[in-house]
């Protein structure tokens, strides 16, 4: 199999977009790569989204999309699962490339969540838990991962206020990113005391809705000089793994196994361990996801994952820079696109491009994207020279 | 969203709490499945799960799809019986200050949701505590 | 003759007290509490109806007689507050205790005794031979129009009762049914809450039907008042019941076990049969127990049981109706109460 490479990026604003639609939000961002890669055509196309048909009643989003891209009669396909859908699409591309199939392929993710109303994308969100058996039963997504957190508090004595610091955190990272949805900072005691979603978990522990997209295109590694002078971003893993759809079916309900085998599989391929990392962008969808991440992959010991944020260890300047792009929080969770647009993040920090997000010397960057409470992880790892 | 035909075929689990043991290695599972996920055995009788257990955790939600809005902020909680089924289901019956990790609690049979004013009524369990 | 088998109740958590309806609508607690001699009443949770407290009072009465379910040859349910208007309550409770499908199902309804009326059936079919067991039940989770009297008094419970063809935990000794067109009290399709005739719902209706019934019923029996151990009448508040078991010669420590309006509230279908559920949870060996029930529009069903050596040592196996009743109680103010029971127009 070939090594393939990161050689162009592209990705929206993110927030509530009301006068664009999704072909255009995809457009854009897939345009955006297309100029950075400095290629005059697609060969492949792999989008990932979580349920253009519940929020905006639009299947066959590959042929709709590939249409739009004005590209040919390009193979395109939609990737989905759940909120992994983008790193999903993102790993079909790597294997295409990897092949021989195609030199050219483009990986996007889209989410146009702003369409329906409240309750329209509550149930939409709601098809990535078990419908029958945890959303039958009036589970929401917050109260899912709410009921992670309480686990994980009652087992390892993780408080309020370190969930409340990685949200500080990731605002203050993404209060430095022109793209975020969100691009304010907050404090403990803000996040401690807005609205309560369900109980510990408060507005400002939840990612938000959003529409936005975000693209990557990829190519074989020995021929990047055929399109672009731009820093090849090598792909060094990819790995996905799967857990049971049910929290409640889970082993140890704090703990996130199918992110352990996806960090672990990525780990080996690449022949690294998380200290070798030099930062990672992981699915922050509500606070607790992130400490319970960063634990499964290594990062921390298991159930030490509480103090993370508030002792600065997962800064921009800290040990393990966790969500330099201000994370699925402060940048916003168009679900479909979020895998996508960490790829846009870890490539523009290891080509030196993120601006005041910079991490000093990375080399080697990790992204984790995940679906529903765990049930899916995907993994990647980048590194230059 | 309910048919009519997807809430009538979940019945022996929501009304009468039928699992599937497996023959191979005696794990119970809820709702019944074909393929044993600990022993991959394919042979299952039916059994009744354990009616009571104790919460492993919950919370309170208190912004809910609008099915539920009548009885918002709801707990809900996830509990392991007695014979080792772990379930999902909102905790009726109890102040939110008694909930606790270890709460034990028992299943009662509740109205889970309409389909509005002229629709199908659905059923289904709850846990509510054992005082 | 037939018996009771098994028996159970089950009564909602929430209750309102007298003085949260009074104050909403500018009435005079103490004299609806005196005058109708009712404190407070139970309220049904939004996700609880008349399905949901039959199931959990059919569980009590299984675990109480354990029985196999599928023995049960027919489930009736009487009640004027059933969930659909076509689409039986029975068929949901018959599968959740697993009845089904060898089993008879028919929803009953004749206003308040509409339960005793599943009774009187099951007990019928039993003696014919046609079932073997018959799961009879009286549930309701009735309304009444907000500010009127009834608004007091409505609540909500249930109980259940399994009969089948062998003495049981109560033998039925005799059985008698009384009936005639009388118009106090009535809802029409489509209408949300019942209307009534005022105090035309007294002598003419609730006195004259309990009477005539007793009186047949004690005939039939050749049995007197102080024959009987315990007496229960239908409870459409603390009043009437006291009021027409001293007219017939019963005494308040006959009909006090089986009282439970004061707190309870009217529970329509479910009234006497929970009262019989509290008098048999207390009821001795050889005890003879007189019930009559009523319901508007209106008829009275009387029965006489005679307790058995078994009922003590089966009735610790669920939970007591007064139990139930007084306590973990969760009081609720006249907004939930309005929530709860769906009184407020909503958006569409």
């Amino acid at each position: 199999m070939r090594d393939v490479a990161v050689i162009g990026v592209g990705m929206t604003k993110w927030g509530e977009l009301w006068e664009k639609s999704l072909r255009d939000i995809f457009v854009e961002s897939a345009l955006e790569a297309v100029n950075d890669a400095g290629v005059d055509k697609i060969e492949a196309m792999y989008v990932g989204c979580m349920t253009s048909g519940l929020f905006v009643g639009q299947e066959h989003l590959g042929s709709l999309l590939s249409d739009y891209l004005g590209m040919g009669p390009i193979p395109a396909l939609r990737v989905e699962t759940a909120c992994a859908s983008g790193g999903a699409a993102f790993r079909s591309a790597i294997f295409d490339v990897a092949c021989g199939a195609h030199d050219v392929v483009l990986a996007g993710g889209v989410e146009k969540m702003t369409d329906v109303g409240g309750d329209g994308a509550t149930f939409a969100l709601s098809t990535a838990a078990d419908s029958e058996y945890e959303v039958y039963n009036g589970v929401t997504f917050p109260g899912l991962y709410a009921l992670m957190a309480v686990a994980h508090m009652d087992k390892y004595g993780t408080t309020r206020e370190q969930l409340a610091a990685v949200s500080v955190k990731n605002h203050a990272n993404g209060s430095k990113n022109p793209h975020a949805q969100y691009p304010f900072e907050v404090d403990v005691d803000r996040v401690l005391n807005s609205v309560m979603i369900a109980d510990p978990l408060t507005i400002l522990d939840c990612s938000p809705i959003t529409d936005g997209a975000a693209a990557a295109i990829v190519c074989p590694l020995d021929k990047v000089k055929d399109y672009t002078k731009n820093q090849p971003v090598k792909v060094l893993a990819t790995a996905h793994a799967t857990d049971t759809i049910a929290l409640h079916s889970r082993k140890d309900i704090a703990w996130l196994s199918a992110v352990e085998k996806a960090g672990a599989d990525a780990y080996k391929q690449a022949g690294l361990e998380p200290k070798d990392i030099d930062l990672v962008e992981v699915h922050d969808c509500f606070t607790i996801a992130e400490i319970c991440v960063i634990e499964a992959l290594g990062f921390f010991e298991r159930g030490k994952g509480g103090p993370s944020a508030e002792s600065g260890e997962t800064a921009i300047g800290g040990r393990i820079p966790v969500n330099a792009s201000g994370g699925l929080k402060s940048k916003g969770h168009p679900v479909g696109a979020t895998g996508v647009a960490q790829i846009v993040e870890v490539t523009k920090q290891l080509r030196g491009e993120a601006d005041k997000r910079q991490v000093e010397n990375a080399k080697i960057g990790m992204t984790q994207n995940m679906g529903g409470t765990g049930g899916s992880s995907v993994v990647h790892i980048f590194g230059v020279e | 969203m309910s048919t009519s035909a997807r809430y009538w075929r979940e019945i022996p689990q929501r009304y009468r709490y039928e699992g599937g043991r497996c023959k191979g290695c005696g794990e119970v599972s809820f709702p019944p499945r074909v393929v044993c996920k600990s022993c991959g055995s394919r042979e299952f009788e039916t059994v009744e799960i354990a009616k009571q257990g104790k919460l492993l955790t919950h919370t309170v939600i208190r912004v809910g799809p609008s099915q539920f809005s009548d009885q918002t902020p709801y707990a809900v909680g996830v509990a392991e019986l007695d014979d080792g089924v772990r379930l999902t289901a909102m905790i009726a019956d109890c102040d939110f200050e008694e909930l606790k990790v270890g709460m034990p609690v028992k299943l009662e049979f509740r109205k889970i949701r309409d389909e509005g004013e002229a629709g199908i009524i659905c059923y289904g369990y709850k846990f509510v505590p054992v005082r | 003759m037939a018996g009771i088998i098994g028996y159970g109740a089950y009564v909602p958590r929430n209750r309102i007290k007298v003085e949260e309806i009074a104050k909403v609508w500018g009435a005079d607690a103490p004299s609806y509490k005196k005058g109708l001699m009712l404190r407070e009443k139970s309220v049904p949770s939004p996700d609880q109806d008349v399905i949901t407290m039959s199931v959990e009072a059919s569980r009590n009465a299984l675990a109480r007689c354990g029985i196999d379910p599928s023995k049960i040859g027919a489930v009736y349910i009487g009640s004027e507050s059933h969930p659909y208007a076509v689409k039986p309550s029975g068929t949901v409770v018959a599968e959740a205790i697993g009845a089904t499908p060898d089993c008879h199902c028919v929803d009953f309804e004749f206003a308040c005794k509409a339960g005793s009326e599943a009774m009187f059936v099951t007990m019928g079919l039993v003696d014919a031979g046609a079932i073997e067991y018959g799961l009879a039940i009286g549930a309701d989770t009735s309304q009444g129009a907000p500010g009127d009297a009834l608004e007091y008094s409505a609540a909500a419970g249930a109980a259940a009762y399994i009969v089948g063809k062998a003495d049981g935990v109560a033998k039925v000794l005799y059985t008698h049914s009384f009936m005639t067109d009388t118009p106090d009290f009535w809802r029409r399709e489509h209408m949300h809450y019942p209307r009534h005739a005022g105090r035309f719902t007294g002598e003419p209706a609730y006195f004259k039907h309990v009477t005539g019934c007793a009186k047949a019923l004690l005939e039939k029996s050749g049995m007197e008042p102080e024959d009987f151990a315990y007496a229960v009448f239908h409870q459409p508040n603390g009043k009437f019941p006291m009021r027409v078991g001293k007219q017939l010669g019963f005494t308040k420590e006959q009909i006090e076990p089986g009282w439970l309006s004061p707190t309870l509230g009217n529970t329509y279908s479910g009234s006497s049969p929970m009262g019989l559920t509290a008098t048999l949870d207390i009821a001795a060996p050889g005890d003879k127990i007189f019930m009559v029930s009523y319901g508007s529009g209106a008829g009275s069903d009387g029965f006489v049981f005679e307790v058995t050596d078994e009922l003590p040592k089966m009735r610790e196996r669920a939970p007591f109706t007064r139990t139930q009743l007084d306590e973990h109680k969760n009081y609720i103010d006249y907004g939930t109460y309005t929530k709860f029971r769906k009184k407020i127009r909503k958006g569409e």
